[in-house]
């Protein structure tokens, strides 16, 4: 009974988030698109975003470039079909590593961030300051957050997926002895608009998934240095979970697409 | 229940009548008044979690009352739209028991933030950095200026966000617990700050604090929060000799 009643506790908790999240994201929308527009801090958030991630986003596109390709190599080898190797790295990068990789980094790296960041100004009462100075704080803290990590995730997405294949390239050439020409000419032969542009898609509702949750946890964190933790680390757990429920709806769309 | 009989002839700036507050079966106020003349220093005094935080939050709009009416400066507070409140807001200002100033700007940038909000009040073409400048020597901290919030001591904090506060020109200034948290001689000095703003600005002030000494060096006037009601009303001369235990409670040392 009590095990009911505890499922019964935690389902209810967990609707009732989704709720708020919910009306959380539509006031987003309503906010983004009503003046007074913040362009200044607009700007300083993409340029921190981008910049704090950039690194961590090349480190890990340049690894798993690398270990794919390592990886793969002895297979294609043994069915003779090595020379398909930058199609393959390629297409599996563009189309689903490359975005998913680089949006979970994002998540720990930007969300757990920007949890951290506004669930400390709620405890230190500077969201409320904001809001007496005559600033809104959802338009000044929220909206411009969540829209710099929707315009800077694709482009660490693109960046991510470039390095990745270079990585592939280094194994390639280490290895195989193929020129940069051979293999970029492959690369490219073998990508498609229909690869890109839905995995950019894909790419800006991720970002938009990690600003959102990020700021709802920070904006709505509970008092204390515990709050902020807890923020900060639900923000993470609950974007990762959201980046795969995202990415497989994304996958099952652009497949009706592929078929028609 | 004591009444202060001499009731000031002054403009009321600021006015509470009724308000009710709880927060699940939490009544934290139950119809509290309480009036706020022009030029006045008012203490409220209240234990902790009396409301006293609370109702302060009501007042600027950060807490929605369940019932009652808040007059600020013959503006309703209630009824106002989001627009007519920050324009309100610009003439009340609010010092914050931490401080809350924004750890990712410097001090200049601390004090900038509303001014820029606040272009109607000043003008598009205002001189920022005189307005800075001015508050933070009012203060007694210019040279913190270019310094991080990180970089500054409590008692430093808490000036900083008086000029933050002082910056807006305010009519009405509410400071929730001004001295807490702060050593004696740090209490001492912000208490002597708020006295020369009062006098040099004619500002009304609305303190809430649990500090006695700092009730008896700057209260005009005093209301005791017990119950979630305006218990009591008076001098603190006239609070402070009272029989009743629950005022009593306030002044023993």
């Amino acid at each position: 009974m009590s095990a009911l009643h505890s499922i019964k506790t935690q389902l209810k908790s967990f609707l009732t988030e989704i709720g708020e999240l919910s009306l959380f994201t539509g006031r987003y929308f309503r906010e983004a698109f009503k003046r007074p527009f913040e362009f200044k801090e607009l700007l300083r958030q993409c340029y921190n975003m981008g910049n704090r991630s950039l690194l961590l986003v090349v480190i890990t596109g340049f690894i798993i470039g690398l270990v794919l390709t390592l990886q793969t190599r002895p297979t294609l080898m043994e069915f003779g079909a090595v020379s398909w190797m930058p199609s393959m790295v390629s297409i599996s990068i563009v189309r689903e590593i490359g975005p998913i990789i680089t949006a979970l980094v994002c998540a720990g790296r930007i969300g757990s961030g920007i949890g951290a960041e506004l669930g400390s100004m709620r405890v230190t009462e500077q969201i409320d300051a904001m809001e007496v100075s005559g600033t809104n704080p959802f338009k000044y803290l929220v909206v411009t957050r969540v829209l710099a990590v929707t315009l800077m995730l694709p482009l660490l997405v693109i960046i991510g997926d470039a390095i990745a294949i270079f990585g592939s390239f280094l194994v390639e050439n280490i290895k195989g002895n193929v020129s940069f020409m051979l293999y970029f000419s492959q690369v490219f032969d073998a990508l498609e608009f229909g690869d890109v542009i839905p995995a950019t898609i894909k790419s800006f509702f991720f970002g938009l998934a990690i600003g959102i949750v990020g700021c709802f946890k920070g904006f709505y964190c509970e008092k204390g240095t515990e709050g902020v933790g807890k923020a900060a680390n639900s923000a993470v757990v609950f974007t990762s979970l959201l980046l795969f429920i995202i990415d497989f709806i994304a996958v099952f769309v652009t497949d009706i697409f592929y078929d028609l | 229940m004591i009444e202060h009989n001499n009731i000031s002839n002054r403009e009321i700036v600021l006015e509470l009548k009724n308000l009710h507050k709880h927060f699940g079966k939490n009544n934290v106020l139950n119809g509290f008044n309480m009036q706020l003349f022009k030029g006045e220093n008012l203490v409220i005094m209240g234990k902790s979690g009396s409301g006293k935080s609370v109702m302060i939050k009501c007042l600027v709009g950060l807490l929605e009352a369940d019932s009652g009416t808040i007059t600020v400066m013959h503006n309703d507070i209630t009824k106002l739209d989001q627009e007519a409140l920050d324009i309100l807001r610009a003439d009340i200002g609010f010092l914050f028991q931490g401080s809350a100033l924004y750890d990712s700007m410097t001090v200049r940038e601390n004090l900038e933030f509303p001014l820029r909000r606040h272009t109607k009040k000043f003008g598009e073409h205002i001189d920022t950095e005189t307005l800075v400048v001015e508050a933070l020597e009012n203060v007694g901290l210019a040279s913190a200026i270019d310094l991080m919030p990180s970089e500054l001591s409590g008692g430093m904090k808490r000036r900083v966000a008086l000029a933050r506060t002082l910056i807006l020109q305010p009519k009405i200034i509410l400071y929730d617990e001004p001295t807490s948290g702060l050593d004696p001689i740090t209490a001492k000095e912000i208490i002597i700050l708020m006295q020369d703003i009062q006098k040099k600005y004619g500002t009304s002030s609305l303190i809430i604090t649990h500090d006695v000494d700092c009730a008896r060096a700057i209260s005009d006037r005093m209301i005791l929060l017990i119950d979630g009601i305006d218990y009591a009303v008076g001098t603190y001369t006239e609070l402070s000799v009272s029989k009743d235990p629950k005022i009593k409670a306030f002044f023993k040392h």
